[in-house]
Parts: structure tokens; C-alpha cells; sequence
């Protein structure tokens, strides 16, 4: 059990503080920042990826949660009150400790691409792992940024997304008290 | 701050915001909908870009307002004290103090930075509203980038008058794929959109939608090959600062007719203008 572990300690100031790391990131894909300092997060969520869930999940977006986070889910679901979803596909949210299959989450539809899931992506760290060249909306001049525990065929995978646009799934990346996000309108290539 | 929730909202209808806004920055100039509260405020008083505001707001911030360029005007004032008393943030009226500056058809004239962010209010977020009266109709044109209508209209202006005449609210294509309203700013200030270190939002409480810029995207005034977008200015330097550069406003300074030319932007204008003399 984890509902012992409390969620933010100061509501209204925390969970603005985290979306406007989540808003940073969404608008300067690749950049790292910090969220999620000091929540007491309950294994196997790195604080940044439970401080995400309690700032945009709620009674209103059906949330796919990782089998392999079920001992966390008692404390999502308390904190969140999120419906959990049927499937991946009717998921407004996706909380995954491995990368689940792009194309399985929803990617909008041509009339609605804003009715789009998000992937919320637990990696082992920011930094680390293979450097990928991102560009587009956001950034100035194309940013390396480096991604760790992504499968094999990320690249292939996020190339088949961005042709979506602008339908498409957006991810959110976290790992310890960081962050950083890859909107749909961003191009990756791998280096 | 008793009796009120931070920054007026409650949490759910903030994170419903915020997440409408998240899907904004994902798709730059589409309009994403949303459940719009009624406000303390009327509509025409910026609910759109205030609701905005009340959901991005924190206790670190510092808030500008402006109306027309000028932080003076009753709307501005309002908007910062409803603010400052509901999130108990620090006001500014000095455009390089603040980290978020809501705005009401004006650009500062000082570029903005990337640690800023600048909310618009929007009265009609449609800008295909005025040629095709049906939503479900222009909603189907953003999903099929079917913007011809808005080529013909400019086109017959060409036509008609040898130039294209809108002079406020000019149409955008944005990271050249969506057509969008950049609310009733002079066209003098559309070109500040292009490429701006700020991220830039977009309010419209009457109409429910949410839509944003991230930083540094393609912003291009919609135009032809032989007749391309030219900023137009009134052919004067300001009268208090002697700007010749900054967007002026026409203002009558007595009651037999005499006029003068002064800049939008009462910041900007009173920055350059010797101290004292204002
Ligand atoms: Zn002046």
C-alpha cells in the first residue's frame, strides 16, 4: 500500500509549479527541467513523473496505467481519481515505465487533433543514452538531446507520429526530479 | 487571499486549462476547445486571456497588463488588481520586469524574451469566421489546410483597391500549416510574432478556445509573390519621445481640433522620454 504517501503538500503552488515545467518543456522540446522536488512519490514513479500525473490527471481523463507501476496505483488512483482506461487506445493519459507502441495510444482525429493522448515516459535518466537531433516549433536551431531505455525503433516509431501532424501523440519524459517533453511537432533524427 | 482559490479558478478548471494549453504548444495556431468559466469580469474584458493567465499564474510572477499599448486604461487596471488580489502576485507596468504580460491588440515595442510569456485576448478566434459563418465548416478547412477562401478575399482587395487593406487582426499561417487569428493587433505588430523568443497564448472566454506559438515558429502574414505583406506605420515621430519607429496612436489634445501622434505603448514611450518629463 501506498496511500500513506501523501501528494503535493501545498496543492495549488505545486501543481502550478509542475505545469509550468510541463508548459516549458512542451515549448522548447529537448530542454530539461525540474519537476517534482520534494514529492514523497511512490515506487516504482520517480517524483517527476508522479508530480505530472497529480498536475494533469483527473476525474475527467481516463489514465492507462503500466502494469509493471501497479504498486503505485493505489496512489494514483486516490490522488488523481483518474477512470482508468479500457484500453491504451481510449487512454487521455498513458503512464508507462517502458515505451508502449506509439501507435497504440490515440492520435486525434483530423476534425479533433487536440483529442490526442499523452504519453507520460518514465526513463532511468536524462543525459544519458542515444543523441537524437530534434527540430522544429519551439526551438531556434535544431537541440541534441540524448535518450535513455527507448526501444530500438524510437526513431522509426517517432518519424511515423510526427507524419501524423497534426494528429499525433505527445510525450512528456521523466526521470528523477527532471523532465523534458516532445510535442508531435517535433522532428527527430537520430545521429 | 480569504474566501478565493489561488489565482480565482478552482484546480479542476485549471488543469483543464492546462492541459488544453499543453495540446495548443503541441499544435501551433490550432484552435483547441474549452470548458470557458463565467468570470468575474465581462466579456470583452479579456475572460479568454484571463482564464489563460489564472492557470500559467504563480506566486514568483510578475504581471503586466496592457490595453491598447497603454497599462493605464480601466481594463488594464482591473485585470492587475484582480490579480493581485486573487494570486497575490507582483505588478509591473515595465515591460523588461514582467514574466507574464497579458495583452489586449498590441506587441511591446521591446522585444520580448524567452523567459516571458505573453497571453492575448481574443473576442474571435476564427479567423475564417467573416467568410464561412459555420464552424463545423471552418473546423473541416483547419483539418484539411483548405484556406483558399482567405486567398480569394485577400485577393480581391488586391483587385479592388491595389493592396490588401486589413489593417488589424492580418490572418498568419503558422509553422505553415494553420491559419490563425492573431487577435485585432495593428499589422504593424504581426511581424513580432515571427520567430519570438516568448511562448505566446491565446484566450477567447466567449468563443471557448485556446490557442498558442511556442517560441521561435514561423509566423507569416498571409500574402501573395506580387503583392507582399508591408508594414504600414503613420508617416510621424512620436510627439513625447520622438520615437520614429514605434506604433502611434492619433490622440486630439484640445477641443479645436488639435491632434498629435504618440506612442501605443506608454512604457516604451515614457522609458525614452527624460526622467521627469512625463
Ligand atoms: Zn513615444
Amino acid at each position: 500500500m501506498t496511500l500513506d504517501r501523501p501528494g503535493f503538500a501545498d496543492p495549488a503552488a505545486d501543481a502550478q509549479s509542475c505545469f509550468r515545467a510541463v508548459l516549458d518543456a512542451m515549448s522548447r522540446p529537448g530542454t530539461v527541467v525540474a519537476a517534482g522536488a520534494g514529492l514523497c512519490s511512490p515506487a516504482p514513479l520517480d517524483p517527476a513523473t508522479a508530480a505530472v500525473l497529480l498536475t494533469l490527471v483527473d476525474a475527467d481523463t481516463p489514465l492507462w496505467l503500466d502494469p509493471a507501476a501497479s504498486a503505485a496505483a493505489d496512489w494514483v488512483a486516490f490522488h488523481c481519481g483518474a477512470p482508468q482506461a479500457e484500453s491504451i487506445k481510449a487512454a487521455a493519459f498513458a503512464c508507462a515505465l517502458a515505451m508502449p507502441a506509439l501507435s497504440g495510444l490515440h492520435p486525434g482525429t483530423d476534425l479533433a487533433p487536440e483529442a490526442s493522448a499523452t504519453l507520460i515516459l518514465q526513463v532511468p535518466a536524462m543525459g544519458r543514452g542515444t543523441p537524437f537531433r530534434l527540430s522544429g516549433p519551439g526551438l531556434r536551431a535544431p537541440a541534441m538531446l540524448r535518450l535513455e531505455g527507448l526501444p530500438d525503433n524510437f526513431a522509426a516509431q517517432w518519424a511515423a507520429n510526427h507524419a501524423l501532424y497534426p494528429c499525433g501523440v505527445d510525450v512528456v519524459l521523466c526521470a528523477g526530479e527532471q523532465l523534458c517533453a516532445l510535442p508531435r511537432s517535433v522532428r527527430t533524427e537520430e545521429t | 487571499m480569504n474566501g478565493y482559490n489561488f489565482a480565482y479558478l478552482d484546480e479542476q478548471t485549471k488543469r483543464m486549462i492546462r492541459r488544453a494549453l499543453l495540446k495548443a504548444v503541441a499544435i501551433p495556431g490550432h484552435q483547441v476547445p474549452f470548458g470557458s468559466r463565467e468570470m468575474p469580469l465581462p466579456y470583452g474584458w479579456g475572460t479568454g486571456g484571463i482564464q489563460v493567465t489564472a492557470s500559467i499564474l504563480g506566486r514568483a510572477d510578475v504581471l503586466k497588463v496592457i490595453d491598447q499599448g497603454a497599462d493605464d486604461t480601466t481594463n488594464a487596471v482591473s485585470i492587475r488588481r484582480f490579480f493581485a488580489r486573487t494570486a497575490g502576485v507582483a505588478t509591473t507596468t515595465r515591460t523588461a520586469e514582467a514574466s507574464v504580460i497579458q495583452t489586449r491588440h498590441r506587441i511591446p515595442e521591446v522585444p520580448l524574451r524567452e523567459d516571458q510569456i505573453i497571453v492575448y485576448q481574443v473576442p474571435q478566434p476564427e479567423p475564417l469566421s467573416k467568410l464561412e459563418p459555420s464552424r463545423a465548416e471552418t473546423r473541416r478547412m483547419h483539418a484539411l489546410a483548405e484556406y483558399g477562401l482567405m486567398h480569394v478575399k485577400l485577393y480581391e482587395d488586391i483587385a479592388r483597391v491595389g493592396a490588401v487593406t486589413i489593417s488589424y487582426d492580418y490572418p498568419v499561417m503558422v509553422n505553415g500549416r494553420h491559419l490563425m487569428s492573431p487577435s485585432p493587433i495593428p499589422a504593424f505588430d504581426t511581424p513580432k510574432m515571427d520567430g519570438m523568443a516568448a511562448l505566446q497564448l491565446f484566450g477567447a472566454g466567449r468563443e471557448k478556445r485556446i490557442y498558442a506559438i511556442p517560441p521561435y515558429t514561423a509566423v507569416r502574414p498571409l500574402d501573395f509573390e506580387d503583392h507582399p505583406f508591408r508594414l504600414t506605420r503613420a508617416p510621424h515621430a512620436c510627439a513625447l519621445c520622438g520615437a520614429g519607429d514605434s506604433y502611434l496612436d492619433e490622440v486630439v489634445t484640445d477641443d479645436r481640433g488639435g491632434r498629435m501622434f504618440v506612442c501605443s505603448d506608454t512604457d516604451f514611450c515614457a522609458a525614452r522620454q527624460p526622467a521627469g518629463a512625463a
